[in-house]
């Protein structure tokens, strides 16, 4: 595929992929290439000897982000995604692996201290849990903070709002009360994939029924 | 504290221990730039421990956008760190275009460097300003917020808005700029930014006092900055001479010539030079895109992606549909993950968007730039004063819509 957009250049992922793999031996599940990212899944247990090796031997000095994504349809439905970064090769690569709410992630923060926080923001957010952080409290959302808000089961409106009350004289919690309800277009062409039954298309499912039948 | 230490013999304490005590710096100190609040461990007036509680601005920017279209997510990305509006949409919509893997006309590449260049101006006049003020100097900040009111204005004659511009748009740019506008901000560059920024810089990059108290606080060593995952100036003061610009161009940073500014000490001092430098370095790059700029379209020619002009919709029915699906369904993005990290003002920002191939980002991770710098407070500030970590706070520009997100 020709590269017709003009996001970062680095250098180029010829051969990284096949030579990596084989480095990593068998704790990749999968390596694929993807819209000029090189992306690894590994193994849950071995990330921090994958990491270390990555870092060690082959140059990826910098951990720069860890993303927490969940996909509520897998038997594991959280992934984390580690974004690593070499200065020496001017290279970027992506490892991911996959859990679920009651299964640790083994921590990194021995290899980069910037991964407490890190690993704190997607606890906080996902519930992931990482083995042997030594500071695993909630980061971003408020001290007392209940549930784990960037999941898909978690609605955009959250369920309890705050505000100062004159008569207690002190902030007080609620549970939402909406004035009107959440507003969601659903503006998805019904050629391309709405998931709704248009109104008058069950008739039409009912006449194939009848016609199979005669 | 359960524990406590003497901290010397002295005929007036009696034989009582003097011990350590805890204080709240912020959330509502002018010194934490926005809210930040700092658990600090004190011995007397020497930092044992800092721990920062961020998350007080935190609006759940990553699971709104996850609810709104490729296009409506874009204005999100100026209320983040809504000191470099331009920086972080930048990121954003390059990741878009990598998805979609479409061609950017060169005019509307040269005006984001421009524009994204002037932001990273804009930017370190905040900083600079509020680092010098942190550390009791009043008069320099009055001045370059005169040059930050230009900055505005300038964006404010290209999109309409004086910060949350929302002018970058997948393929190109929103609008395109009056000729008139690229004179202007050439005779800025040329006589106003140096003048004033070199004569505000003057009262400050020799002054004693603003030495003594930056000079050798918070040095951080290569190996530190690289393991904390530092970048942008942070990484620069550190002597490594990294940047994104340079080493991963994008749009036509390529064919622009300038200079990486690093430090040699790793000091907050180094790294406020660093930005001093990166100043001129900025007006540099403006002047080569200004007198390199081509004439042309401004955006995608393709009609899937970016909206069709007003005149060709009153003309072609097929320029009404490209209109009207792309403001109420929007454009589809492949399926796919990209990572995409740009040299905002204060580091790398980045942005992990995740396509699940339909209208709406399945989920789309930002990269604050200040997260790793202020987790490494605790590091920095370790052994010194408490005047001391309002300097190391300024030095690492932090800004909190970002950070929190």
């Amino acid at each position: 595929m020709t590269v017709l957009h003009s996001a970062p250049k680095i250098t180029s992922n010829e051969g990284v992929l096949a030579a990596l793999t084989k480095a990593l031996g068998k704790s990749v599940i999968a390596g694929e290439e993807k819209h000029g990212e090189i992306i690894f899944t590994v193994a849950r247990d071995s990330i921090v000897d994958v990491l270390r090796s990555l870092r060690d031997d082959h140059a990826y000095q910098q951990m720069m982000e860890i993303a927490g994504v969940d996909y509520p349809d897998r038997a594991e439905r959280f992934e984390v995604v580690y974004m690593l970064l070499s200065l020496t090769k001017n290279h970027r690569i992506m490892v991911k692996l996959s859990t679920d709410e009651a299964t640790a992630v083994p921590s990194i923060t021995d290899l980069w201290p910037n991964a407490g926080w890190l690993e704190r923001e997607v606890f906080d957010m996902y519930g992931v849990k990482f083995a042997g952080n030594p500071d695993l409290r909630r980061i971003l959302t408020d001290y007392g903070f209940e549930g784990h808000p960037f999941r898909k089961d978690f609605p955009m409106t959250g369920y309890t709002e705050l505000r100062y009350s004159e008569d207690e004289k002190r902030v007080v919690y609620e549970p939402v009360k909406l004035a009107q309800d959440m507003r969601t277009f659903d503006f998805l062409s019904p050629w391309e994939g709405a998931e709704y039954v248009l109104p008058g298309d069950e008739k039409a499912e009912g006449e194939e029924a009848a016609e199979k039948k005669s | 504290m359960s524990h406590g230490i003497q901290i010397e013999e002295s005929p007036t304490t009696d034989g009582d221990v003097i011990t350590n005590y805890t204080i709240n710096f912020g959330p509502q100190h002018p010194a934490a730039h926005g809210v930040l609040r700092m658990i600090m461990e004190l011995d007397g007036e020497v930092i044992e421990r800092v721990d920062p509680h961020v998350g007080l601005l935190h609006r759940g920017t990553e699971k709104l956008i996850e609810h709104k279209t490729y296009l409506q997510a874009l204005p999100y990305f100026d209320r983040l760190d809504y000191c470099s509006p331009l920086c972080q949409e930048h990121s954003y919509v390059l990741a878009i275009e990598k998805l979609l893997n479409i061609e950017v006309p060169e005019r509307a590449q040269y005006l984001r460097v421009m524009f994204a260049e002037l932001t990273r101006i804009c930017n370190h006049m905040l900083n600079i300003g509020a680092h010098v003020m942190d550390v009791g100097a009043m008069t320099p900040n009055l001045w370059v917020f005169e040059l930050r009111e230009d900055c505005l204005n300038f964006f404010e004659r290209a999109s309409g808005a004086r910060m949350h511009s929302a002018w970058f748009r997948p393929g190109g740019v929103h609008q395109d700029v009056p000729e008139k506008l690229l004179v202007d901000m050439g005779n800025w560059i040329d006589n106003r930014l140096p003048e004033l920024f070199g004569d505000a810089m003057s009262l400050v990059i020799d002054n004693r006092i603003f030495k003594q108290r930056n000079v050798d606080i918070a040095v951080v060593s290569r190996d530190d900055a690289i393991a904390w995952g530092f970048s942008g100036p942070m990484i620069r003061a550190a002597g490594i001479p990294w940047d994104l610009r340079k080493s991963q161009p994008y749009d036509v940073y390529d064919r622009m010539e300038f200079d990486i500014p690093v430090g040699t000490n790793s000091d907050c001092y180094d790294r406020f030079m660093v930005r001093v430098k990166e100043v001129y370095e900025s007006a540099k790059i403006i002047k080569q895109c200004l007198a390199e700029i081509p004439e042309g379209p401004i955006a995608s020619q393709d009609g899937k992606v970016s909206p069709p002009k007003r005149g060709e919709m009153k003309q072609s029915m097929e320029s009404l549909i490209h209109h009207f699906k792309l403001y109420t369904e929007g454009f589809h993005v492949p399926e796919g993950e990209v990572y995409v990290a740009t040299e905002s003002p204060k580091g790398e920002f980045g942005v992990y968007l995740v396509s699940d191939g339909s209208n709406k980002p399945y989920r789309c991770k930002i990269r604050p730039t200040a997260f790793s710098h202020l987790q490494a407070m605790d590091m920095m500030s370790k052994g010194h004063m408490l005047p001391d970590a309002t300097a190391i706070l300024g030095a690492i520009d932090v800004v909190f819509g970002e950070c929190d997100r």
